[in-house]
């Protein structure tokens, strides 16, 4: 809570920490430390110095503006206190009646990514076309080249905001495919289980 | 229970379920987008309505279902029919279950995601490009330039360009009535020309020329044309008096 005083203060860190502040006010998308250092024209480290200088002043509780680490970057948000009020004022467009489909898409891009429509469709069993248009369009995903295996199909990747609006560091924050249910044997057990229940 | 009654409101589809089979099987609707898993559950919840097992409606859906079951997966995997057909049994039930496993470890994935969103429903944060961003932290797209070099640039193009030749546009070709004058006094002489032979040795646009005339002299009246087929000798005929009135009275009639 005392740390404003030091914001102001002489320390060659401080005065990088209002540059840095200054440009994450501009930037409307996560800034990483390497795009920090080479608009602040200083060396990495201090610019992380400054982010942890930044971090204790914009903090939850603390401030109106949190700063966090998101999306590869850093960036501000409002603070969870102001969310009630922030509501009524804005929307939240891109994540608005995600469906199920929607949902189970952007995990298999997710995991699996980049990856193309009929590959969508293999897993989920269900045409994704429409589904996947409708992720491009809230800027969830973007294609990421053609795939040369399969006939030039447009292969899919998530974006940065896929990231920024589920409030992911990076895609390694995900849960580990390995921690998630599904072992083929436990359902092949169950398979064969359902199968000699059958009468002949 | 009549089964083809069953009402049915999915995403993709609301109506009887008679309708859905029949919007199928005319290609109206697309199978890839039905999700057949709901119209089970929906018949399983009308069942359970009734409190009574109905076994002829059981069967009746078993069979419709399979069959929609089996469509919709030739239609979402074309390719790979021929590639499952051989696999063995064996390998064929791994083959499912393995992709049972990753289908459920996608619901589970679609599951966590659902709950983060949930969680992060207090972020509020500002979306959009910010201004001019990139334009730091990219090479300039173009070299530093002199004025000295865009001055003689513009000289350059202030000068008035040479005046274009257009003498390589001009055709030398004879007139046609050099040709109806060469034909006239051929077909003085002889009743009949051959085009081909007459033409021999003449330039392109000149038997194109010669051509032309040959027409005019049709044209007139002057000649008959003869052509045993497309491509073969053209046989040029004087017309006779005679003809030319019949052709006449024809023409009259």
């Amino acid at each position: 809570m005392d740390r404003p005083l030091r914001l102001i203060s002489a320390n060659p860190v401080d005065r990088v920490a209002r540059v840095v502040e200054g440009l994450l006010v501009v930037a409307s998308q996560p800034l990483s430390v390497e795009d920090l250092a080479v608009a602040a024209n200083d060396d990495p480290e201090r610019i992380e110095t400054a982010l942890r200088l930044l971090g204790e002043r914009y903090g939850e509780g603390r401030s109106g503006i949190v700063l966090e680490q998101v999306a590869g970057g850093w960036a501000f948000r409002a603070s969870r206190e102001a969310a009630e009020a922030c509501a009524r004022l804005f929307e939240r467009p891109v994540e608005r009646g995600l469906s199920a489909a929607a949902m189970e898409t952007l995990a298999i891009v997710a995991y699996f990514g980049p990856c193309t429509r009929p590959d969508v469709a293999r897993i989920r069993g269900v045409a994704a076309d429409s589904v996947v248009a409708g992720l491009v369009e809230r800027g969830l995903i973007a294609e990421a080249g053609r795939d040369a295996e399969a006939a030039g199909a447009i292969r899919y990747r998530t974006t940065p905001l896929f990231e920024r609006v589920f409030g992911l560091e990076s895609l390694a924050a995900l849960p580990r495919l390995d921690d998630l249910g599904g072992e083929p044997d436990e359902i092949r057990a169950r398979l064969e289980a359902v199968a000699e229940k059958r009468p002949a | 229970m009549i089964v083809r009654e069953l009402e049915l409101d999915l995403d993709a589809f609301e109506g009887p379920f008679d309708l859905l089979l029949t919007l199928v099987l005319r290609d109206e609707l697309e199978l890839a987008e039905v999700d057949v898993a709901e119209i089970v559950l929906a018949f399983c919840d009308r069942l359970e309505e009734r409190g009574r097992l109905d076994l002829d409606a059981c069967g009746e859906f078993l069979v419709l279902v399979a069959a929609l079951l089996e469509l919709k997966a030739r239609g979402l995997f074309p390719e790979e029919e021929l590639e499952l057909s051989e696999l063995e049994p064996e390998e064929a039930a791994e083959e499912l279950a393995r992709r049972l496993a990753d289908y459920r470890r996608m619901k589970e994935a679609a599951a966590w995601l659902s709950e983060r969103l949930a969680g992060e429903s207090e972020r509020f944060f500002r979306l959009g490009p910010a201004p001019s961003y990139g334009s730091w932290n990219q090479p300039p797209k173009i070299a530093p330039q002199s004025p000295e070099r865009l001055g003689a640039a513009l000289r350059l193009l202030a000068t008035e360009p040479p005046s274009l030749s257009l003498g390589h546009m001009a055709l030398r070709f004879p007139p046609v009535s050099q040709f109806l004058e060469r034909f006239r006094a051929l077909l003085r002489r002889r009743r009949r020309f051959d085009f081909e032979s007459e033409v021999e040795g003449l330039s392109r646009v000149e038997a194109a020329v010669a051509f032309l005339a040959m027409l005019e002299l049709r044209k007139a009246g002057e000649v008959s044309l003869e052509q045993a087929a497309s491509f073969a000798s053209i046989r040029v005929t004087r017309a006779s008096v005679e003809g030319r009135e019949q052709e006449w009275i024809a023409r009259s009639a």
